[in-house]
């Protein structure tokens, strides 16, 4: 569609205006798909509190609180990459880029080793209405990471064949707020499943 | 070519009610059917143009105030008034009947089950006398499925795992079809039962006669032994002193006080919740300690221990 | 698809003019998108209207005659998911939409074009996926309800999936749209300037985005139950099938305005062009579209007053129901006092236009039967319901298609239809729908519930009269679609503008060039100046 690398600056702020509403928009149906599950929550949380207080003892408290601090760190590197991308410093983009990716794997890694405990303690999503909570929830929240690692990645990858000077740091943009969305779904799965008892 | 009458017969409290509603929205409809296909029809024969024909200038009229106000306020007050009457005869159908007599209604894929107050069970017949009041409450213990006599105008979805109520008062002898209006899998179409209502006299009758059913014990005395086996006793007394649980007595259908400050009416859904969820919901100033009772006793036997507890007025 | 003709120059075939599979599957040409879209969307509704006359047959007689009981519920549900899932929810929305946004706003394509190739192959994904559920077919209605979808034996997890990926076909189409109208339209293009076919568009948009993924989670959620034994909608487990019903509505209801939307959208514009009249009240159709999407998301519990929810909920919903009425009323209104002192010409468009508000009409007022709640009780899942909503769905919506299809095929290929073939097919579709739907109406009154594979012998006579309809209306959309491959093939060279419409599709070659506009046109009035002007607006 574009014609020639020549951009004007109104295009790009023009093509950065559009990108930033569809993000939006997509934003909102993620808000909603999560909704889902948060209703669910709320029904069958008023519905039997006393299962929810005594299951939510077996998780793991400190591995939750970890992985809060883990992804909140992760939130300020992407915040530190979109800087690095508007003043068009390049390499300070890539290791922060690279941060946040490392940050987003351990995560990962840390819900590994709380699931297999989890399995290894015989609690699976079947076992009971919170488990199947508590997997469904941080399941989906999960593919989400993983998405943003693929996400990030590829923003990564471009980064290394040159894209992304300040010419156009739309796609980091974009990619920063899904970032920053995904972080912000598990500032409140964290208090729902591990805290409020 | 039965269909070819205005209604179905009208057997039963409400039918008339019911078909007046209908016949109200029914004459809203036409108004505005006529009004609307009227107009329609009629500008597009004398504003037609001829093929051949010059083309008219049309004058650009494009909003008018007063029309527009018109045209929204007065249907806006007419579906109000279709929802207040649609409403009125909805209360009069899920209104309660005081004294009715209590049938319990089990559906499954594909039969129905009904459950007389004296055990007696029958399938897919379910016989009442005329002129006396029918309470029903039905489960299902598989999947989602939906009772409906039409010929009543009534309807209500059956769930697994709680109770819904009809309330039946049949002003008809006769036999009419009850249907699963609930689709319900393979055998759906084919889950139709006989409402058969006869005089009271042959009512009696009949439930003097042999059971057909697996009857024999009534449901509520059923209920008591179970009571009294499940050591329901040691905690919630008859006579309404206190003891670690609250009492039975006149529990049905009285408000109960919860903790957190709600309180719910002990209708079926409450007793059955209590019994398989006790924590679910507690009690003001009584301890969580109940133990469940999910698996230990049936769903047969929950109806049994209800229909027991109604009984201790 | 590549074989639109062989006698004209390439020059004058636009967009069409690169062949091969590679030009079309990797297109990102919104027009060519819209093209892919229309073809795949028409194909599924051929396959849903076979399946249906297959169905009527079967109700032929009372008894099982054609097929057992589990075929004829397998058969209703392919039906329904493939009607509403495959052609009514896609079919305007992301075939005529992606075709005529672009050009209707005068932007040269859509505001991410990849995004939108992106979503084509993913619903084409979530076909296959749907296909592939095939080897154990769903026997549970397109509804879904647990916890019969949780227990019988069919594929329910793939089926789920599929859907799944066709939502999210829709959502990434409906965000393409949003943007593309707030950012890409014409210079001078002001929202009061917009086409009603894009405010009909916008507003379904805007419930495309912000409804489907509560069905995709709900889709998840109860594969998941069948995959990993979670249990959110089955009593055994502690869950609750009402909130899968809850869930589900909350979807389905808005998505009947997605449906229908789009087809009020397209009378919007043909009304006025085949009156030479300016639209009448064009802001109140504009802001009513809005107001049903916004209303549409309040009002899902009036499909659930029997099922076991609180009446005091069922009050509620009835109330919030009948408000969906008004701002429905007053768009037939509008069109209807758009003809008084029309010029009117009655081409098939037209034709198709009128049919619409004429069956939209009885479908709407059949409504606040099913709205009341007295009635409600009586009528619910029984043939009336089917019948009203076949009068909405496809007297309404299929009906508004084929007006669009009617009014831009000259514009999408560059040829006329033969316009005695296309008022022919029109004369005998109409009889055909009403014969087969009207006497549901009948039948329902008097009880006979709907997705039933054997029926008692007093609904016989009306059986037999509504699938004798089925035939009639079958033959008249099989003329349709001859024309339209006759009208492909061999029709009439259109020229720009045949129906000499005023909005800014009309203002660039049939079929359009690549780029849509030679230079993008600026825009100084409202699209609806037929006649001769009394009042500034």
């Amino acid at each position: 569609m574009k014609g020639g690398a020549e951009e004007s600056r109104e295009e790009r702020s023009y093509a950065l205006d559009t990108a930033r509403l569809g993000i939006w928009c997509f934003l909102a149906t993620e808000v909603l798909l999560f909704g889902g599950l948060f209703t669910t929550y709320t029904v069958f949380r008023l519905r039997y509190p006393d299962l929810f207080h005594t299951e939510h003892l077996k998780l793991n408290r400190l591995l939750g609180a970890a992985n809060t601090v883990i992804l909140i760190t992760s939130s300020l590197t992407m915040a530190l990459a979109v800087a690095a991308a508007r003043q068009g410093r390049r390499k300070r983009l890539r290791l922060f880029l690279l941060c946040t990716i490392v940050l987003a794997a351990s995560f990962l890694g840390v819900k590994y080793l709380e699931w297999s405990d989890d399995f290894s303690r015989h609690l699976y999503p079947k076992t009971n209405l919170f488990f199947s909570l508590y997997f469904t929830m941080t399941g989906l929240h999960g593919i989400h990471v993983m998405a943003g690692m693929g996400v990030l990645g590829w923003l990564l990858a471009r980064t290394r064949k040159g894209h992304f000077a300040r010419a156009s740091r739309t796609p980091v943009e974009i990619g920063g707020l899904y970032w920053h969305f995904v972080d912000l779904v598990w500032i409140y799965l964290f208090p729902l499943l591990y805290l409020v008892g | 070519m039965n269909t070819l009458a205005l209604f179905p017969d009208q057997a039963a409290r409400s039918t008339g009610e019911v078909d007046a509603v209908f016949l109200f929205i029914v004459a809203v409809g036409l108004f505005f059917f006529f009004l609307t296909q009227g107009f329609l029809i009629y500008f597009a024969i004398r504003y037609r143009r001829r093929r051949g024909e010059p083309e008219e200038e049309t004058p650009q009229i494009t909003e008018n105030g007063i029309l527009e106000f018109i045209w929204v306020v007065i249907p806006s007050l007419l579906v109000l008034a279709i929802f207040v009457v649609g409403w009125w005869g909805y209360r009069d159908m899920v209104r309660p009947i005081p004294g009715a007599m209590e049938i319990n209604v089990t559906a499954r894929q594909w039969l129905w089950e009904f459950t007389y107050p004296d055990g007696r069970k029958v399938i897919n017949e379910l016989r009442i006398p005329v002129g006396k009041p029918v309470k029903l409450t039905m489960t299902s213990t598989d999947v989602l499925h939906g009772f409906f006599i039409p010929d009543y105008r009534l309807k209500q979805d059956i769930l697994p795992g709680r109770y819904t109520h009809l309330w039946l008062q049949p002003e008809k002898t006769g036999t009419f079809v009850i249907f699963c209006s609930q689709y319900c899998g393979t055998g759906h179409s084919a889950m139709m039962a006989n409402l058969v209502v006869v005089p009271p006299d042959d009512f009696a009758r009949w439930q003097k006669g042999p059971a057909e059913g697996a009857g024999g014990e009534s449901l509520a005395h059923r209920g008591e032994e179970l009571v009294e086996k499940s050591g329901c006793l040691a905690c919630h007394s008859l006579d309404g002193s206190r003891k670690v649980g609250p009492t039975f007595k006149g529990v049905f259908g009285h408000q109960v006080e919860l903790e957190g400050g709600s309180s719910v009416v002990a209708d079926e859904n409450y007793l059955k919740e209590s019994i398989v969820e006790p924590n679910a919901k507690i009690v003001k100033g009584y301890p969580p300690v109940m133990p469940t009772f999910k698996g230990t006793l049936s769903d047969d036997d929950i109806a049994a221990i209800i229909a027991y507890l109604k009984t201790l007025k | 698809m590549t074989d639109h003709a062989t006698d004209t120059s390439p020059a004058d075939r636009g967009y069409l003019t690169d062949k091969g599979f590679r030009s079309w599957a990797l297109t990102l040409d919104h027009k060519r998108i819209g093209v892919l879209y229309l073809f795949t969307t028409l194909f599924f509704f051929l396959v849903g209207g076979v399946i249906a006359l297959l169905m009527r047959l079967e109700l032929l007689t009372p008894g099982p005659s054609l097929m057992n009981d589990h075929t004829y519920n397998v058969l209703f549900t392919l039906h329904g998911a493939i009607m509403i899932f495959l052609f009514i929810i896609p079919g305007i929305p992301s075939g005529l939409g992606n075709f005529f946004i672009p050009l209707l706003i005068g932007a040269r394509d859509v505001a991410f074009p990849r995004l939108n190739l992106l979503s084509y192959w993913v619903f084409i994904g979530g076909i296959v996926v749907i296909l592939a559920s095939l080897v154990s077919p769903m026997d549970t209605g397109w509804t879904f309800y647990t916890p019969y979808s949780a227990k019988t034996g069919a594929a329910v997890a793939t089926l789920s999936f599929g859907i799944f990926l066709v939502g999210m076909s829709s959502i990434l189409t409906g965000l393409n749209f949003i943007v593309t109208t707030h950012r890409l339209r014409a210079p001078g293009l002001t929202w009061m300037r917009l086409p009603l076919f894009i405010w009909g568009m916008y507003a379904t948009s805007i419930i495309q985005v912000l409804a489907t993924p509560v069905v995709g989670i709900t889709f998840l959620l109860l594969a998941a139950e069948r995959l990993f034994g979670v249990g959110f909608f089955d009593p055994a487990k502690g869950g609750d099938p009402l909130l899968f019903q809850h869930f589900f509505w909350f979807y389905s209801h808005p998505v009947v305005y997605v449906m229908i939307l789009p087809a009020m959208g397209i009378i919007s514009e043909v009304i006025p062009v085949f009156s030479r009249k300016a639209i009448f009240g064009y802001r109140a159709i504009a802001y009513s579209s809005l107001a049903i999407a916004f209303i549409g998301f309040l009002v899902w519990g009036h499909h659930m007053f029997v099922s076991g929810m609180s009446p005091v909920a069922g009050v509620i919903f009835s109330f919030l129901t009948f408000f969906v009425a008004v701002p429905t009323g007053v768009k037939v209104f509008n069109w209807i006092a758009t003809l008084y002192r029309g010029s009117i010409t009655f081409e098939s468009p037209m034709l198709y236009a009128l049919t619409f508000i004429f069956l939209f009409i009885i479908g709407g007022l059949t409504g606040p039967f099913l709205g009341a709640l007295a009635t409600n009780v009586h009528l619910h899942d029984t043939y009336f319901v089917v019948a009203h909503f076949h009068y909405t769905m496809m007297g309404g919506t299929v009906m508004g298609l084929f007006a669009g299809l009617h009014y831009w095929f000259p514009k999408m290929t560059g040829r006329m239809l033969n316009e005695t073939v296309a008022k022919l097919a029109w004369a005998v579709t109409f009889v055909g729908f009403n014969a087969t739907f009207f006497v549901m109406f009948i039948m329902g009154y008097h009880g006979m519930p709907r997705r039933y594979a054997e029926y008692l012998p007093k609904y016989h006579a009306d059986n037999v009269f509504a699938t004798a309809g089925s035939w009639i209306l079958a033959v008249g959309v099989a003329i349709m679609f001859a024309n339209f491959v006759w009208g492909m093939l061999r029709g009439e060279k259109a020229g720009a503008n045949p129906w000499r419409g005023l909005t800014l599709e009309w203002q660039t070659p049939s079929p359009p060039p690549t780029e849509n506009f030679e230079e993008i046109p600026t825009v100084t009035d409202w699209p609806y100046g037929y006649g001769k002007k009394v009042v500034c607006r």
